[in-house]
């Protein structure tokens, strides 16, 4: 009964208070405005809201609960643009939203995007902190800007990943390694070499094509002369779904594995009955596999399942409001440095930044493809490869412990 | 040796689809001495046509072989409706002008070609459905599978076909005379125009089966396809000789295998110092090659037999 007083004393306090101060809103609230950006229209329209509504869900859930910063309520309004996917689009965006003096970005979606728009918000008076809970391109936090993080694993992270797990359980002696050329599938296609021979697999000289290659019957012959019992690819699905259909009508036996960008359920029209059993790697953990109460709320509130990211992206808006709350302020320059040593554990499990902005000991996941769906086999985390079955076990286990604990 | 056979087998295939391409644009060329940069963009129209057809008979039931040849009867006629066009619109207009005029419009039909593809079909590549069943044949300890045996056999009976045109009928004839002297064919009543719009037909309807086999081979359809295809089929016909048919075949099986071999022993060749990704540059040091020992290509002397 006197706690019931007590409240109401306080709230008529507050109102009193409320009233006293002529700019905030009528609710007493200090508003403090967080930037989505993704595409929501195009052809990844779909990956783009589901990165919004991540962020959209951790916002709600912060202005449910209630958070105070400065002694003072705070209402976090979410403002969502769509950057169409496009670098061009992407940096206006940003512009606009370095305008509105927004506290934080949680985005972009693409590296391609994310990469240009960064320099933006970098250039802002102050920085303005932004998370991508999905850009993976090394180069985006090699700019040396401080305000730019990353949630998610990076490409170069990713090629030991999948390698090790090729050395582990596949057990190669001999590997062929093919890459497109390209920035990133010669780059992946290098870590993965690098890997492997420190594992003491033999590789075999690496073999090329282009980003446009369709043709790689020649190539894939005089790998099949060598016999290799596996074959790393390192490009995107248009041009590893003909290499590996062309490679089993040739006869090889050996296992296929590929990276992130032919890591995709597009692989089964490209390569057909061929990418039965073929093994891949993405930068991170699979939506399945975050934590529980993330998945139900996300369920609760949009109806459908998470579809890729936006795991990542709620606990970017998340790691933004944690890091205001400890520096008990909304500013840019003053929560940024809380961002940069934050210790946080989300959806996605627990978050450390490096000097750099990126995830420390991200995790990667490798998938198979079974009759024409790709499913999560195993987690690599610092090293250790956890298989997936695990890995959900332990987390819905520590999941129950935090619950235990409150 | 199986290897050697097997490289062989991939090059035969790949050289049987530039040599139909490239006869395309041999034909153009001996007849008005254009290099016709769009004819890789048919190839691509043939494809893409091909997909949507088989896309729209897929839930209908009919046997793979029906719907293939469906699917490439009907790009035929779009191919040929577009070669038509492409001639009356971009190139007679332009028969008087000087060489390059003809040349900056091919490439501008060739950049619209493209990006009306891009707009009907997507910038994404297209699983092309694999409606054909794979099956593999083992030769020698190489294999070859049906697709491969159905391309080698069609390109051959369609450059056989074009032969026996060319040589042996009444349209033939007036071909290789407008090539020899569009002029003097008119006087002996030939319509120049009409034979040079029928080249224009006759070459994009072998593009349009090109564009099929091509797409049904590596499974994959992509508005772009046609520039590089084109590129290698162009250079087949210079070293075969431009402008000379039986030229344009050989330079195309050649152009084959020797990106085919390159890709398989460059590697050994150089002690691993350059990759199968010098293909391409091995082929065109091939290419040269003969071009500076035989500057009219390896068959290009018999100009009067150009048509």
């Amino acid at each position: 009964m006197t706690r019931t007083s007590v409240l109401v004393v306080a709230l008529a306090l507050a109102a009193a208070s409320g009233c006293s101060d002529k700019k905030a809103p009528a609710s007493g609230k200090v508003s403090v405005v967080i930037g989505s950006v993704a595409p929501l229209t195009g052809g990844i329209a779909h990956l783009g809201k589901d990165n919004e509504n991540g962020a959209r869900l951790a916002i709600e859930e912060a202005n449910a609960a209630g958070v105070k910063i400065g002694g003072r309520d705070v209402q976090f309004d979410l403002i969502s643009f769509d950057d169409q996917a496009d670098p061009k689009v992407g940096t206006t965006v940003a512009q606009k939203l370095v305008d509105t003096k927004v506290s934080g970005v949680v985005g972009h979606l693409n590296s391609g995007v994310t990469i240009p728009a960064s320099a933006i918000y970098n250039g802002a008076n102050p920085p303005i902190p932004m998370i991508t809970g999905s850009a993976t391109n090394p180069k985006l936090t090699e700019q040396g800007f401080k305000n730019v993080f990353r949630v998610v694993g990076r490409d170069d992270q990713q090629g030991p990943a999948i390698a090790n797990y090729l050395a582990a359980t596949v057990k190669p002696k001999v590997v062929a390694v093919i890459d497109d050329a390209t920035a990133y599938g010669e780059g992946l296609a290098n870590e993965v070499e690098k890997t492997l021979a420190a594992a003491g697999v033999k590789v075999l000289p690496r073999e090329k094509g282009t980003d446009k290659t369709t043709d790689w019957k020649a190539v894939l012959t005089k790998v099949k002369g060598e016999s290799p019992d596996a074959v790393f690819y390192g490009g995107m699905d248009a041009t590893g779904g003909p290499l590996l259909r062309q490679g089993r009508e040739l006869g090889i036996k050996a296992v296929f594995s590929f990276g992130d960008g032919s890591c995709t359920e597009n692989m089964k029209q490209l390569a057909g009955e061929a990418s039965d059993g073929l093994l891949c790697s993405q930068a991170g953990i699979p939506p399945q596999a975050a934590s529980k109460k993330f998945l139900d709320a996300y369920k609760k509130r949009f109806n459908i399942d998470p579809i890729l990211y936006s795991p990542f992206t709620y606990d970017a808006a998340n790691l933004l409001i944690a890091a205001m709350k400890k520096a008990d302020s909304a500013d840019p320059a003053k929560y940024l440095p809380e961002l940069q040593k934050i210790d946080y554990t989300g959806a996605t499990g627990r978050i450390v930044f490096d000097a750099k902005g990126d995830r420390s000991d991200a995790e990667m996941t490798i998938f198979t493809m079974k009759a024409g769906v790709l499913a999560p086999i195993a987690i690599i985390k610092s090293g250790k490869t956890v298989k997936y079955e695990d890995f959900i076990a332990q987390s819905s286990a520590a999941g129950a412990g935090d619950a235990a604990k409150k | 040796m199986d290897i050697f056979i097997q490289q062989l087998i991939n090059g035969l295939t790949l050289g049987a689809v530039y040599a139909v391409v490239a006869l395309g644009y041999t034909m153009v060329y001996g007849i008005i001495q254009l290099i016709n940069f769009a004819h890789g963009e048919v190839v691509m129209v043939g494809a893409m046509v091909a997909y949507s057809v088989i896309g729209a008979l897929g839930p209908a039931g009919l046997p793979p072989l029906v719907v293939v040849l469906v699917a490439t009867g009907c790009a035929i006629p779009v191919c040929m409706a577009i070669g038509y066009a492409m001639e009356r619109m971009a190139y007679r207009p332009l028969r008087g002008a000087p060489r390059l005029a003809p040349l900056i419009t091919a490439i501008g039909i060739s950049i619209i070609l493209q990006h009306v593809a891009m707009l009907i079909w997507s910038r994404n590549p297209l699983a092309f459905p694999q409606i054909v069943r794979v099956e593999s044949y083992s030769i020698g300890g190489a294999t070859i599978t049906n697709v491969q045996i159905a391309i080698l056999a069609i390109s051959v009976l369609m450059m056989a076909g074009l032969a026996a045109v060319v040589y042996r009928t009444k349209l033939g004839t007036a071909m290789r005379a407008t090539a020899h002297d569009p002029r003097v064919a008119g006087l002996m009543g030939i319509d120049a125009n009409r034979i040079i719009a029928l080249t224009f037909v006759i070459g994009a309807a072998l593009a349009a089966v090109a564009g099929v086999m091509v797409a049904e081979y590596y499974g994959i359809a992509h508005y772009a396809m046609g520039s590089q295809l084109g590129l290698k089929a162009f250079c087949a016909a210079v070293l075969g000789g431009i402008g000379n048919i039986p030229g344009a075949m050989l330079g195309g099986v050649l152009l084959g295998v020797v990106e085919a071999l390159g890709a398989g022993y460059i590697g050994d060749l150089t002690g691993n110092v350059f990759g199968s990704n010098y293909q391409d540059v091995f082929a065109f040091i091939v290419l040269i090659g003969v071009l500076v020992l035989r500057p009219s290509g390896l068959l290009g002397e018999r100009v009067s037999d150009r048509a």
